[in-house]
């Protein structure tokens, strides 16, 4: 099976970083292959980026997703532009503390409150781009826990490593509990 | 290190890990968007390795260190984009006549000019064959994943330092910011050249005295005493206007690329065999080439792709002999046609028609924009 994974924001929240801790996990400790790409503009922050992970037991010929499964949206600029993108019953995630996306019979959606619980757990919002990969992770059920946590650790800067683990959990918490309803 | 690993890195840094395989011991450069984190990663590794890396304060200055830093023994490389390679060009012919080693990667962007810095093309095909003046050999390897980043970049120092020439990786974009995951070879597990050097002490009076099609043996800066000029010169290195030997060694350069094609040439041919559908193309769109291959032969079209991963010299027997049996020669391209303009010196087009895939808006060139472009003229 052959999986599209696009986390799409804001130049500058990391959402680069979030598709190269999936791609890490997945390539590397999960030994899938992989391809990880970007898209951004000239600006360093700004403007709606997006990046983006395949994941496929077979090899990966054309390395840009195209119809992605999943889509994951931080921002509300970002989510306007690319849900065009999702495949028909792909997976919508977005932060709803600040995105509305309406619903549709072509997509599931999940809107997370990441930013009130980051600001509430964390008092910042530095890893929204970590707990979005863990309600990724938690949602798609792609990528094994041991896998995304090493890889977690990996990309973390010294001194983060604890908080980059409680942002992973949170965005797990909190994908199971909207997954309940 | 002494063992293979695997790493999951981009195209750009794959690049540098194989500069640093191949021996690459000096960078020059200065940043450009999207090649900046090959020259990024030189600037972590090579200060300690004891290589050096410096920054310079433009692209000109930058591959006159490279130049010099090769003339003294290393192996050197710079990195850069079109802007930046339109910057070199007037020292890559200096590069070719003074028979310098050294590799030169130029990671496309859309253009002309400034362009779109951060958005994917192949703007530069023909300017790594044609881009400096006069007679010269053009070598240009163009990879296609993030493992070929790495071994073409091997290779090209292989080539440059065999031929005493310079060698050009045309990276994109896409190629050069794309994360996969590779395996860096055991330090021997890959043949790594290194240049020929004049027997004995090293001394040598004549460093250009070469026979035939063979490159020049020059010592290293400070063993010796030698002459290196842009002007033709004779075998001292010293300039001559000798009608005999200046039609001699302006041949020469050339006749030692193209008469020793061995470490040169690879194509990777896919399905070419029966094809009645030919695809040629390189780089990333022969990504999205071979993607619209397997999509064709999943409908029963006989389809297949010829990619040349030495783009220049271009493989014109291996192509003429593959587009014998198309009806259609297929050329997607991330430019207006630089690759077409190839294809059309190459083959017979009232026998087979060249079929041209453009796309120049800085998105990616994909499958479905392939297919829909040929469904008209190609599939009935």
């Amino acid at each position: 099976m052959k999986y599209e994974v696009r986390f799409s924001g804001s130049g500058g929240q990391g959402v680069i970083t979030a598709s190269v801790i999936l791609g890490t996990a997945a390539a590397l400790h999960d030994g899938k292959n992989v391809i990880q790409s970007q898209s951004y503009g000239p600006e360093a922050r700004g403007g709606a980026t997006k990046a983006d992970v395949i994941i496929s037991d077979g090899k990966i010929l054309y390395p840009k997703a195209i119809h992605v499964d999943y889509l994951v949206s931080l921002t509300q600029k970002a989510a306007n532009k690319f849900i065009k993108t999702i495949k028909k019953g792909g997976t919508v995630i977005i932060d709803g503390d600040f995105v509305e996306l309406p619903d549709s019979p072509d997509y599931k959606i999940y809107r997370l409150p990441m930013t009130s619980n980051a600001m509430a757990k964390f008092n910042r919002t530095t890893t929204l781009n970590v707990i979005a990969v863990g309600a990724f992770a938690e949602m798609a059920g792609l990528v094994s826990a041991e896998a995304i946590k090493k890889a977690v650790l990996e990309n973390s800067p010294k001194g983060f490593e604890e908080m980059n683990i409680a942002s992973l959990e949170l965005g797990r918490d909190l994908a199971r509990a909207a997954k309940k309803g | 290190m002494s063992e293979a690993k695997y790493t999951f890195v981009q195209g750009n840094t794959a690049c540098a890990e194989g500069a640093l395989y191949a021996g690459c011991d000096f960078f020059g450069g200065y940043p450009i968007t999207p090649s900046t984190e090959v020259a990024e990663h030189m600037s972590d590794m090579l200060p300690r390795r004891g290589g050096k890396f410096i920054q310079m304060e433009d692209e000109i200055a930058s591959l006159g260190a490279v130049i010099g830093a090769a003339l003294a023994g290393s192996k050197a490389m710079t990195a850069t984009s079109g802007p930046g390679f339109s910057l070199m060009q007037e020292l890559i012919g200096y590069a070719c006549i003074a028979e310098v080693p050294c590799v030169i990667v130029d990671v496309m962007r859309g253009g002309p000019s400034t362009g779109l810095p951060t958005s994917p093309a192949q703007s530069d095909l023909l300017q790594a064959k044609w881009g400096t003046h006069g007679d010269h050999p053009a070598i240009a390897l163009i990879p296609n994943s993030v493992e070929e980043m790495f071994t073409e970049t091997v290779r090209a120092f292989n080539i440059a330092e065999y031929f005493r020439t310079p060698v050009i990786i045309l990276g994109d974009e896409i190629i050069g910011h794309m994360r996969e995951k590779i395996r860096i070879p055991a330090p021997g597990e890959l043949e790594v050249i290194n240049r020929k050097l004049p027997d004995g002490d090293g001394v040598c009076r004549l460093p250009y005295r070469a026979d035939g099609k063979n490159p020049a043996c020059l010592p290293n800066f400070g063993k010796g005493r030698f002459h290196v000029t842009g002007l033709n010169h004779d075998g001292s290195g010293f300039p001559t206007m000798d009608p005999s030997i200046v039609q001699g060694s302006n041949a020469r350069i050339i006749d030692k690329v193209y008469h020793q094609r061995e470490l040169i040439d690879k194509v990777e041919k896919i399905q070419c065999d029966d094809a009645e559908i030919l695809f040629l193309a390189v780089g990333s769109a022969a990504r999205a080439a071979e993607e619209a291959v397997a999509v064709l032969r999943s409908q029963g079209v006989r389809a297949g792709l010829f990619r040349p991963v030495t783009l220049w010299p271009f493989p014109k027997k291996e192509f003429r002999a593959a587009a014998e049996r198309s009806k259609f020669v297929v050329v997607p391209e991330m430019n207006l046609g630089q690759l077409r303009t190839v294809a059309e010196r190459m083959i017979d087009e009232s026998k087979h028609p060249i079929v041209p895939v453009n796309l120049v808006n800085g998105e990616p060139l994909d499958p479905e924009f392939i297919l829909d472009s040929i469904k008209k003229c190609c599939l009935k």
